[in-house]
């Protein structure tokens, strides 16, 4: 059990989030076909470093970035998502 | 004195024994009968590692099985019974396997699968009867199991001499520290080797700890180390069979530590030679607990068998309780334990054990590359020292090989853990090689598995260590090889001419020690198991004694049975009365969705596959949602309230999944949009009013002209704001009516009164069914099952054409609108009724061509229809089929129809 550090209410245990996806699995609303078929199925999974999406579902739920060593566990970076992280 | 019994046999124990101990004191050496060949056995260790001494514990659903008598202390009434025997312990007539030994040889469940069914068959009864541990308790358990969260900045696992230290500094320097002891009394080595004696430094370190602000738990055992630093504990509260003072038998505890320092110490190994199993051998720092910790001597004389200088201790301690030492047997050459004035033999190995009666007599050894032999009632064995890795393992940790102590000790770690103590440093010693005849030396006592097991798995081309685990099933029993795993990779190094670290190792996972399914439960056992959401309106629903129906986590009412009615009568009942009359329902475990922000309708046309921007005020539509592969995931209606306000509805059972889909798309996709969209599920209640009635009905309950069909408009029923949605998925002129959960009651009231003024009857799941399969209404999970794109389901016309919603990419590929793929049909049946989740074939050995997704009756005329799934379904209707249930031996013939049963023409719900 992984503990993240959630954007909005600090370090909290992983059983209060849900994975969604990586975040080149992602589907932009105009990708093209080929591009959404890639995103979709033939995913990178890195040994390494990956940035996946998880929600913090039974706490604030909101969406954000971790950056995840698939490795080690290591959490190098999180960011959050959504209207009020926007520029 | 304590009472306890074993085998109906009642004994005494002191205040403190283990049940091991106890069992030590009254002269019990015989405890159990082993796994496979049923050899006696008597107890090895004294801790959590034991092998061979586990006993069943407690009665009724108190019984724990397999619990070592190392591992138990011993309380008023404590009932144990030994395993694995029958008729009796002593006599037990499955020990005959043990003459049949080389029949159980490494990898005889393999050779006995490849080999014919037949031998299998033949073998398997006694096998079933034979090999085994205890039995599991058939009660339920009365005891509760807590579980508890806690923090802390370091966390202490071992209270010997390093954890004491440890803790003590850390808590001092102001840390907020647990300190963990899987025993009920801190000391540790302290207790054994007799430091301490007085207890006084413990007792004053312990104080000083608490005094700074530290917890201590005892019986607390750290069993799994997971990620960043979570170390769950499992905490014995109560004794094993032992009824709790407060309820509670046991408490999980989930602790994240800053850091983790693990002085979990070592644990001792025993050597391999002939007959190393026998009631009579025993690890020599166990002897020494014994003897210093319990004051039990459980020999009179004595051999010594050791390759280092630890063993000594456990001489002086024997001889100064006053049994007599008749040999130290050390591997190492002179001048090791010259000067210990004990009757040392150099360059000695043991070779095998002599017994009777399950009793030991006497030890042969090779001294010096002679044969000598001497007369004991106990062999002190200790053959170096494996540190407990477990949870540096656990943590990720790797491990560095120590050849002087020749032991795998830690090395780095990826978490913040360190290791002190013996587990870091354990003692030096000399290796030793086993020379005795390999067919009786046991390594894995648990499971039964000699040295000669190793060598036939090497003869046989197994030759990694994972290999050679699975097929010897070496370190596969409750104890997970905590004595015998250094054993088998000294052999197979051996074998292999390499260095142990060559040999490779297997993996440590959690727990350490075996954990309780009920303490993993904790509460949530039982109801408690998965939550539940309750309508609104339940006690309503329940003070009619309808029949339930759960989906997903609601229950809602499948019928409301009248008198005698079956299920299916009077769900016939409630869809006739739709069809002819009124009837009412509720509605309101459907997904519902406020959409609103002068974004709203760009929003709704990203999620949803239709047009939904030309929607005028106070009017709805059906629509669909697709998954970002092109497929249907669900379907609804959207209605515009105002301006920008609109509300969606989807499927009850898709209702969380769709939850987050939205959610997904609004944060993550689209941030920019000015948008919010709340999910209003449990907010509103929904009553659904259907039949050709249904307009009257609710003139009456408005007082108004009611919205015509997919409209709406809001309203006041019962002094309440309502919101009135005219849709219909009976086929019947119907209104859904959304009210605020917390305000329904009225509301249903006046409704339901005025449905009975009218004639009509009150509805559920399974009559809703009946209706929409008339109808030819998809469901979510039936007809849309993941598989169907809008064309298969003769969607495609409603399709946005401007795209730009989730799916439009992938729904693009040609391969989805091909031809050979499975199309939504209707079915009427020739002969017979057509059972549900039929294949459809066109005659007999044919391959399916598709199956049927729901199944019903016509509800006015009679007759069985069905909606099913049918490859190139749209181009095929007339053509008659064979619908076949093998599983439930049932067929039908059917003809192919459109999926329309019912006013194909739509002209039932206008007005």
């Amino acid at each position: 059990m992984m503990q993240f550090t959630c954007p909005h209410c600090g370090p909290r245990d992983q059983a209060e989030f849900i994975y969604e996806r990586t975040v080149d699995a992602v589907v932009s609303l105009d990708a093209a076909p080929e591009e959404a078929m890639k995103s979709l199925f033939t995913r990178n999974n890195p040994r390494g470093v990956d940035e996946e999406i998880w929600r913090h579902t039974y706490g604030c739920r909101a969406w954000m970035v971790i950056a995840r060593n698939r490795v080690t566990n290591e959490i190098s970076a999180t960011r959050a998502v959504g209207p009020e992280a926007l520029p | 004195m304590i009472n306890f019994s074993f085998d109906g046999k009642t004994y005494q124990a002191h205040k403190g024994d283990t049940l091991a101990a106890a069992l030590l004191r009254n002269g019990i050496g015989l405890v159990g009968r082993s796994f496979k060949y049923h050899r006696p056995r008597g107890i090895m260790t004294a801790g959590v590692e034991e092998p061979n001494a586990l006993v069943t514990i407690g009665d009724g659903g108190r019984s724990e099985p397999n619990t070592r008598a190392t591992d138990v202390f011993v309380y008023e009434g404590l009932v144990a019974k030994s395993q694995n025997r029958w008729p009796n312990l002593s006599f037990d007539i499955g020990s005959v396997f043990g003459l049949a030994a080389p029949a159980l040889s490494a990898g005889f469940y393999y050779k006995t699968f490849f080999g014919s069914a037949k031998r299998w068959m033949f073998y398997e009864y006694f096998i079933r009867k034979a090999a085994g541990l205890g039995n599991a308790p058939t009660k339920t358990d009365p005891d509760l199991f807590s579980q508890r969260a806690a923090f802390c900045d370091v966390l202490v696992v071992g209270a010997g001499p390093a954890g004491l230290s440890a803790a003590l500094e850390a808590a001092e320097a102001g840390k907020r520290v647990i300190l963990v002891e899987q025993d009920n009394i801190l000391g540790a080595s302290l207790i054994r080797d007799g430091q301490d004696r007085d207890g006084a430094w413990v007792e004053s370190t312990q104080a000083r700890i608490r005094a700074a602000g530290g917890r201590i738990l005892t019986r607390t055992t750290a069993s799994g180390y997971w990620e960043h630093d979570l170390v769950t504990l499992t905490q014995r509260i109560a004794e094993p069979g032992q009824t709790p003072s407060h309820g509670v038998a046991q408490r999980l505890w989930h602790v994240r530590a800053g850091q983790v320092i693990l002085a979990t110490g070592s644990i001792e190994r025993p050597m391999a030679f002939a007959h190393n199993d026998r009631p009579g051998v025993m690890l020599s720092q166990a002897v020494r607990t014994y003897v210093r910790r319990f004051g039990v001597v459980p020999g009179k004389r004595v051999v010594i068998a050791t390759n280092n200088d630890d063993a000594y201790k456990t001489a002086y301690a024997l001889k100064a309780a006053g049994a007599e030492v008749v040999a130290v047997l050390d591997a190492r050459p002179a001048p090791a334990g010259a000067d210990s004035g004990l009757p040392v033999y150099n360059n000695a190995v043991p070779l095998s054990t002599n017994g009777a009666r399950h009793c030991l007599k006497s030890v042969t050894a090779r001294v010096n590359g002679l044969t000598q032999s001497w007369d004991a009632d106990l062999i002190a064995v200790s053959g170096g020292f494996t540190p407990v890795v477990h949870l540096h393992m656990q943590a990720g940790g790797t491990l560095d090989w120590n050849d002087a102590a020749q032991a795998f000790v830690p090395a780095a770690s990826r978490q913040n853990v360190t290791t002190i103590g013996g587990a870091a440093n354990p003692e030096p010693v000399f290796n030793v090689v086993p020379v005795s005849k390999p067919k009786k030396s046991f390594i894995d006592f648990q499971n039964d598995v000699t040295l000669s097991d190793v060598d036939l798995a090497w003869a046989e081309g197994y030759r990694s260590v994972e290999h050679l685990k699975r097929y010897t099933t070496l370190g596969m029993a409750t104890d997970q090889g905590k004595l015998s795993n250094m054993a088998a990779l000294g052999r197979l190094a051996e074998k292999q001419g390499v260095a142990i670290p060559e040999a490779g190792l297997t993996t440590f996972r959690p727990p350490y020690t075996p954990v309780t399914m009920g303490l993993l439960a904790g509460a949530g056992a039982k109801d408690a198991g998965a939550h539940v959401r309750r309508l609104a309106l339940y006690d309503v629903h329940a003070a009619k004694n309808p029949i339930w129906q759960p989906l997903g986590y609601w229950f809602r009412p499948r019928a409301y049975p009248v008198g005698s009615e079956t299920l299916a009568q009077a769900a016939m009942r409630e869809a006739k009365a739709v069809r002819s009359n009124v009837g009412m329902t509720d509605v309101s475990t459907l997904a519902k969705f406020e959409v609103s922000g002068p974004d709203a309708a760009a929003f709704l046309e990203i999620i949803c596959a239709t047009t939904v921007g030309k929607l005028a005020v106070g009017r709805g539509r059906y629509t669909f949602m697709l998954r970002e592969d092109g497929f249907v995931f669900d379907d609804g209606t959207v209605w515009r309230l105002d301006e920008n306000r609109y509300l969606l509805t989807s499927s009850t059972g898709g209702a969380d999944r769709m939850a987050t889909h939205i959610s997904y798309v609004r944060q993550y996709l689209c941030p920019h949009l000015r948008v919010s969209a709340i999910n209003v599920q449990e907010h509103y209640a929904g009553i659904a009013v259907a039949g050709p009635q249904a307009k009257a009905t609710l003139s009456a309950l408005i007082g108004e002209e009611p919205p015509r069909h997919m409209s709406t408009v809001p309203a006041m029923i019962a002094g309440v704001p309502v919101i009135i949605l005219a849709a219909s998925y009976s086929g019947e002129r119907a209104f859904e009516i959304y009210v605020e959960a917390s305000h329904v009651g009225p509301v249903w009231a006046e409704c339901e009164a005025e449905v009975s003024k009218q004639g009509g009857a009150l509805y559920g799941l399974e009559a809703m069914e009946f209706l929409r399969i008339e109808k030819g209404h998809l469901v979510v999970g039936g007809e849309v099952d993941g598989r169907m794109t809008p064309h298969d389901l003769a969607l495609d016309k409603m399709l946005n054409k401007a795209g730009g919603y989730v799916g439009a990419s992938g729904l693009s590929r040609p391969a989805l609108s091909e031809a050979g793929r499975r199309q939504l049909v209707g079915l009427e049946a020739i002969e017979g009724n057509i059972p549900e989740g039929a294949m459809l074939i066109t005659g007999e050995g044919a391959s399916p061509h598709g199956h049927v997704s729901a199944a019903a009756f016509r509800i006015l005329d009679g007759g069985s229809i069905a909606l099913g799934q049918l490859t190139d379904g749209f181009a095929r209707h007339g053509e008659e089929l064979i619908a076949t249930s093998p599983t439930r031996g049932q067929m039908a013939r059917v003809r192919v129809v459109a999926p329309h049963f019912y006013d194909t023409a739509g002209e039932r719900y206008r007005d």
